[in-house]
């Protein structure tokens, strides 16, 4: 039994990397194949050129690309300024603890929702221009404007915007523990330098080392969501991701064969973009140097700093407003424009859409809770070798964690979609809670490492010296423990899963209804109540884990002081 | 002779002696028991959705055949699947045992021998169906054969909300002239989406002195020298259009949320009963309207097929049978709920079902049958492949 134990300890890491990194290297390689013209299921053999022809002749190729590359790099800067400004301008202040406590809430709910919230809320007939019309703005009809689905995507971008700035801030906040912050600012604050300006020259080079994996992680997937782009962005034409996922369904076979070197194209226009930020980093590294060499002391320091909060208040805003009126949808009678609120409030909608999303939400949580608690045995198993074993994780081992999330989902989950076809896997929900795994295990391990490895040790001595076996110590000293962690990576991982679009439409191959798949295929019939209602269960449905995550270890250490914030 | 029967057995491809005969009905429903059907079906509209969950569950309690709604926003999607599964050798148990076809769709699909049958004139209920008033043998031109089994009529219609546009439009000329004087008011579907395409076909229809070429394949001649008058027609229309056709609703619901939000004022619809439904699902103001051209309008019917690879075949004929049904026509035919045109045969029925149709009422913006007046025939498949092909090169990315 022991031996057995012991030899099945060290696979698991083997075991992680090859639920990260299989699906991704094999769906790489079946996107590689027919984008030069190799498909046996068509009967096609390739090599060829012609799919990159087929695509090149698109006409709307140039504006699809020039749409991918402004999203990616417009959101991740928008989002990373505020995040860095918010943070430089406010930390250990009211309203910085303020934005922390929203956190949480912010961070569960799904890209799709907040997306629903935001268009609501802006279109010309949203909410916000009912509230001041006519009154303020003399509208008795909505005026005739682009604002959903602009041509230059900048409403996708803004909502990319309100979902990256808690991710990010949360981010830095991990790596703000370890940067030794306080005292640094306090020093350049003696010295003279404003609060932000001395964040800036002093802590921020050390946290943006940090953060950097996942600001590039925020980049890829900016340039290649497909949820978002199809609720917000343009349609003619759409940007990259879409038309990838377009060509994917489309009748004729040979199609795929496009969507395969469009594909590539799109992993060619992350790895540019990818190389293009690193430049920067390079040129503002430089302009860093220089300016921290020149010694200014921060004069717009005030100014800027609160037009970070009130960009950072904004995004939080936006996201919680727009969850407000997903409610008052969701319960509207008929709403007519410009009256403010509808005209009657009813459980109708609820009634008509409430039993289809329970069976949803059933699929949803089955493969979420499979699939995260999945994640979390890997997780545990790897760390527990780590300590056991004496491993270490190096620099380049983080990046190994993130590179899944780096390749662009458009990029390699077609290709596992045709590999599956061509080997004639079925379809169906074991195959999209492995395609989930490979978004959920970098989250999870990522959410757990840290108290994980925090964990004091002595105590495992202590347990050792009392005769515990390392089983015994992992399982009745160091679990128990970490009770709260373990319970939030739970509920990291579970809403991750519940967020996943692409991952479920394309190798659930329709079949597998989740709460996000159903509320984006609802998104094209503009039902706004149904939406609201399939938007809203969905983040119910990511937010009651963390909400257990709170409440479990309160309840099960209501006599254990020390462990109940452990 | 008897040998030669068996050889003959041996000699048919093995799928099909597998397959159940449809004649046999009682062989069918008992082997329908227990059954799952994947039904892909177009799944944007709420009120469609709520009719195949009912359908569901009355198949499940007279028959036990569970149905699964999976749902599409484009039934090319399905096609696609159950191809690449024939390509794939997947020929026993694909993921899709029925689907919501007409069409182009339906050509593909019965071209490429991707469909189970025939099946459908087998169906008791197909005895109520009104073959003769009624095109439920062809579609879009093709003849159907048995392949797929009809469910629904349907008829262009265009929905206007008359606290704005109070007079019906006569022509699509005349909706053209309105959107030119009442800019940003009127849009339609973005093509390649079905109703997008149908509108497309409506403004051909009407636009063409004589629209019988339509009912041909198109040729490259017929094609340019017909399509030229309305990519004439569309370059007027566009600048006129919502958002100046820089952006256009996703699907035909979309539409409606338009005209509540007071966005536009005129819509068009594939359903004369959508309006009503519209009404009493709060999607529309009560104020909604509904119309036709004066030359009539584009009508078809909606079909179910089941591809050659479906695993619940049994399971699929009951469920095609049962949308068949005079309780299912009612209920679909009941503007309240669906207000989709039936597809039976008045004099078909018993006296009961033919009074429950009598008694159901027309809808407040739903037309009558005379009102509704002349059917236009759909264009043959390969007008509406290309037109949405150059749809989308012209428009789709204009911008």
């Amino acid at each position: 039994m022991h031996l057995t134990r012991r030899r099945f300890l060290p696979v698991l890491p083997v075991l992680t990397l090859l639920a990260m990194l299989g699906p991704v290297a094999a769906g790489l390689w079946g996107t590689l194949l027919p984008a030069f013209g190799h498909l046996p299921a068509a009967g096609l053999t390739g090599p060829s050129l012609d799919p990159f022809r087929d695509l090149f002749d698109w006409g709307g190729l140039p504006r699809a690309v020039m749409l991918s590359l402004s999203t990616g790099l417009l959101a991740t800067s928008i989002s990373l300024a505020i995040v860095v400004l918010v943070t430089a301008g406010w930390s250990g202040t009211r309203p910085f603890r303020a934005l922390e406590r929203l956190l949480s809430p912010l961070l569960s709910v799904p890209h799709a929702a907040a997306a629903f919230g935001l268009a609501f809320l802006i279109a010309p007939s949203g909410w916000l221009s009912r509230v001041i019309s006519p009154g303020l703005t003399g509208w008795d009809r909505p005026p005739d404007i682009l604002i959903l689905q602009d041509t230059w995507g900048l409403t996708m971008t803004a909502g990319l915007i309100v979902k990256e700035v808690p991710f990010l801030l949360l981010i830095t906040l991990a790596a703000l523990g370890q940067a030794d912050a306080r005292r640094s600012v306090s020093i350049a604050q003696a010295l003279g330098y404003g609060r932000l300006t001395g964040w800036l020259k002093t802590v921020f080079p050390r946290v943006y080392a940090q953060i950097r994996p996942p600001v590039y992680v925020v980049l890829a997937y900016s340039m290649s969501v497909v949820d978002v782009a199809v609720i917000l962005g343009p349609n003619t034409p759409p940007p990259l991701s879409v038309q990838i996922v377009k060509l994917m369904s489309d009748p004729d076979l040979t199609m795929r064969l496009e969507a395969a070197a469009a594909a590539l194209v799109q992993l060619g226009l992350v790895i540019g973009a990818l190389i293009f930020w690193r430049l920067g980093e390079v040129i503002v590294a430089r302009l860093g140097w220089h300016c921290i060499a020149k010694g200014t002391r921060g004069r717009f320091d005030r100014v800027v700093a609160q037009t970070a909060l009130l960009g950072g208040g904004a995004s939080a805003l936006v996201v919680l407003l727009g969850l407000v009126v997903l409610v008052i949808w969701s319960f509207a009678g008929f709403w007519g424009f410009p009256d403010a609120f509808p005209d009657a409030f009813t459980l109708r909608n609820w009634m008509r859409f409430g039993p289809g999303t329970l069976d949803a939400l059933g699929e949803t949580a089955l493969i979420a809770s499979i699939v995260a608690l999945a994640a979390l045995v890997l997780t545990i198993g790897c760390l527990e070798a780590e300590y056991r074993y004496g491993l270490s994780f190096s620099q380049r081992a983080v990046w190994l964690l993130y590179f899944p999330l780096l390749i662009p989902q458009t990029a390699f989950l077609p290709g596992l979609q045709t590999l599956m076809l061509n080997a004639g896997v079925d379809i169906g929900r074991l195959p999209v809670m492995l395609a989930h795994l490979v978004f959920v295990l970098p989250y999870v391990f990522l959410s757990l490492a840290d108290p994980f490895r925090a964990w004091d040790t002595r105590m495992g001595t202590i347990a050792t010296a009392l005769r515990a076996s390392p089983d015994g110590v992992l399982w009745r000293i160091r679990l128990p423990m970490l009770l709260r962690p373990i319970l939030t990576a739970l509920a990291v991982g579970f809403a991750v899963s519940v967020g996943q679009y692409l991952p479920t439409l394309l190798i659930g191959g329709g079949r597998v209804a989740t709460l996000t798949t159903e509320a984006v295929a609802l998104a094209s019939g503009g039902d706004r109540r149904a939406i609201a209602v399939y938007g809203l269960m969905q983040t119910g449905a990511a937010l009651v884990p963390f909400a257990l995550a709170l409440l479990v270890p309160a309840l099960v250490w209501r006599n254990r002081r020390e462990l109940r914030h452990g | 002779m008897k040998h030669l029967a068996i050889l003959a057995a041996l000699l048919a491809p093995v799928p099909a002696l597998a397959d159940i005969d449809p004649s046999n009905w009682d062989a069918v429903t008992t082997e329908a028991e227990g059954q799952t059907v994947f039904w892909n079906a177009w799944g944007g509209s709420t009120t469609t959705n709520d009719f195949i969950a009912w359908v569901g569950e009355r198949v499940m309690a007279d028959y036990g055949v569970t149905l699964e709604h999976v749902k599409l926003t484009d039934t090319a999607d399905a096609v696609t699947r159950v191809l690449s599964e024939k390509q794939a050798g997947e020929d026993d148990d694909g993921a899709i045992d029925m689907i919501w076809i007409n069409g182009a769709n339906f050509a593909a699909m019965k071209d490429a021998d991707l469909l189970f049958g025939p099946y459908a004139e087998q169906l008791p209920n197909w005895a109520f169906v009104d073959v003769e008033g009624k095109t439920v043998q062809t579609d879009f031109t093709v003849p159907t054969e048995g392949y797929e089994s009809p469910w629904a009529m349907a008829q262009v219609v265009f929905i206007h909300d008359t606290a704005d546009l109070a007079e019906p439009l006569g022509s699509m000329q005349a909706i053209a002239d309105w959107s030119a004087a009442n800019p940003g008011r009127f849009t339609y579907p973005q093509p390649p989406d079905f109703l997008g395409t149908t509108f497309l076909k409506q403004a051909l229809v009407d636009l063409l002195d004589d629209p019988s070429v339509l009912s041909e394949p198109a040729t490259d001649d017929t094609y340019n020298a017909v399509t030229a008058t309305l990519w004439a027609f569309l370059d007027d229309l566009t600048p006129t259009l919502w958002r100046e056709g820089r952006a256009y609703p996703a699907t035909g619901p979309a539409q409606l949320q338009l005209i509540a939000d007071g966005e536009v004022d005129l819509a068009i619809s594939f359903s004369p009963g959508e309006a009503t439904a519209a009404i009493a699902n709060n999607q529309l103001p009560p104020t909604a309207r509904t119309f036709v051209l004066d030359k009539g309008t584009i009508g078809n019917a909606s079909f179910v097929a089941v591809p050659y690879n479906s695993g619940s075949k049994a399971g699929a004929m009951v469920v095609a049978n049962f949308l068949m049904s005079p309780e299912a026509q009612i209920r679909a035919q009941n503007p309240e709920i669906l207000g989709y045109g039936t597809v039976l045969d008045m004099d078909a029925l018993s006296a009961d079902d033919r009074a429950a149709f009598d008694t159901l009422e027309l809808g407040v913006a739903t037309l009558s049958p005379a009102e509704l007046g002349a059917v236009q025939a759909e264009p043959h498949p390969s007008w509406m492949t290309r037109i949405a092909d150059d749809w989308m090169q012209r428009y789709g990315v204009s911008e």
